[in-house]
């Protein structure tokens, strides 16, 4: 049975996180941005997942990183989630552009 | 062409396809249901890489967890409209040409590597099961284990003490 090259499964990986950050660039809406950190986190889980399987098949640091990347994605998305339950309290709207004054 | 193969380009071409819907539909609960497309894709890509464990937890985490909790702020703003308005069209031709170019190089950089080891075994071995995962990270990994459980901790408490109504209602609440 041959092998799906190492190559095709980093392509997939790679094109996510480009969507990703296509979709981190874009749009406006907090919320949508917040899903394309999502996807960028998930292509490096693939990333790592993938070369452990390939390289280092007898270990398993690979799946731990990606263990504890899910635990942390879970956290950042609490902590994101009421930051902008509370902006949208004071703004009445989601929109990166009404939070300018954030900056100053 | 045997079974494998079939299964990888069919969860590939569903991953891109569903992620590309994340970010082009208008409506931000379309956005979440396509995301949770995604990451069952991206949960059968595990399960070819022989990464059990880390499918499931991916999908009761990803998909169950999260997600439920961007549907469920989604429906508390009201948001479920297609509120998003029209963009300037050079700035989005500007990031998918910078994205694509980058796409390119990435992908020519990683057509030229040679990787040992490349024949590495996709659908046996048992080395994902929970079994063998389970005594690693309670034997080497137990201090990351530990410091992920403090910030866990702390990521809630931060999360009730930010999404706390202001005590004071002259703050331009609705």
């Amino acid at each position: 049975m041959q092998e799906i090259p190492i190559s095709h499964i980093l392509f997939v990986s790679t094109a996510l996180f480009f969507i990703g950050m296509y979709g981190l660039f874009t749009r406006r809406n907090m919320i949508t941005m917040l899903m394309s950190i999502e996807l960028i986190l998930n292509s490096v889980n693939i990333n790592f997942v993938v070369f452990n399987k390939y390289l280092y098949p007898e270990k398993l640091d690979g799946i731990f990183f990606t263990i504890f990347i899910i635990a942390i994605a879970a956290a950042e998305a609490a902590v994101a989630i009421a930051i902008i339950i509370n902006l949208y309290r004071n703004h009445q709207s989601i929109d990166v552009k009404d939070a300018e004054e954030m900056k100053y | 062409m045997n079974i494998t193969h079939v299964l990888f380009w069919f969860l590939s071409v569903l991953a891109l396809f569903s992620a590309l819907m994340v970010i082009t539909s208008r409506n931000p609960v379309h956005s979440v249901l396509w995301l949770i497309v995604t990451f069952f894709a991206i949960s059968g890509h595990y399960i070819l890489l022989n990464a059990q464990f880390l499918a499931i937890v991916n999908i009761i985490v990803y998909a169950g967890a999260i997600m439920v909790l961007f549907l469920f702020v989604i429906m508390l703003m009201n948001l479920n409209k297609s509120t998003e308005p029209k963009k300037n069209r050079w700035l989005q031709w500007a990031g998918a040409i910078a994205g694509l170019c980058l796409l390119l190089v990435l992908v020519a950089a990683l057509k030229d590597t040679e990787i040992k080891g490349q024949a590495a075994q996709v659908n046996e071995g048992e080395i994902g099961l929970i079994k063998n995962l389970g005594k690693e990270l309670f034997s080497t990994y137990v201090v990351p284990f530990e410091i992920s459980s403090i910030l866990f901790l702390s990521a809630m408490v931060g999360a009730v003490v930010i999404g706390k109504a202001s005590p004071n209602p002259s703050e331009g609440r609705a």
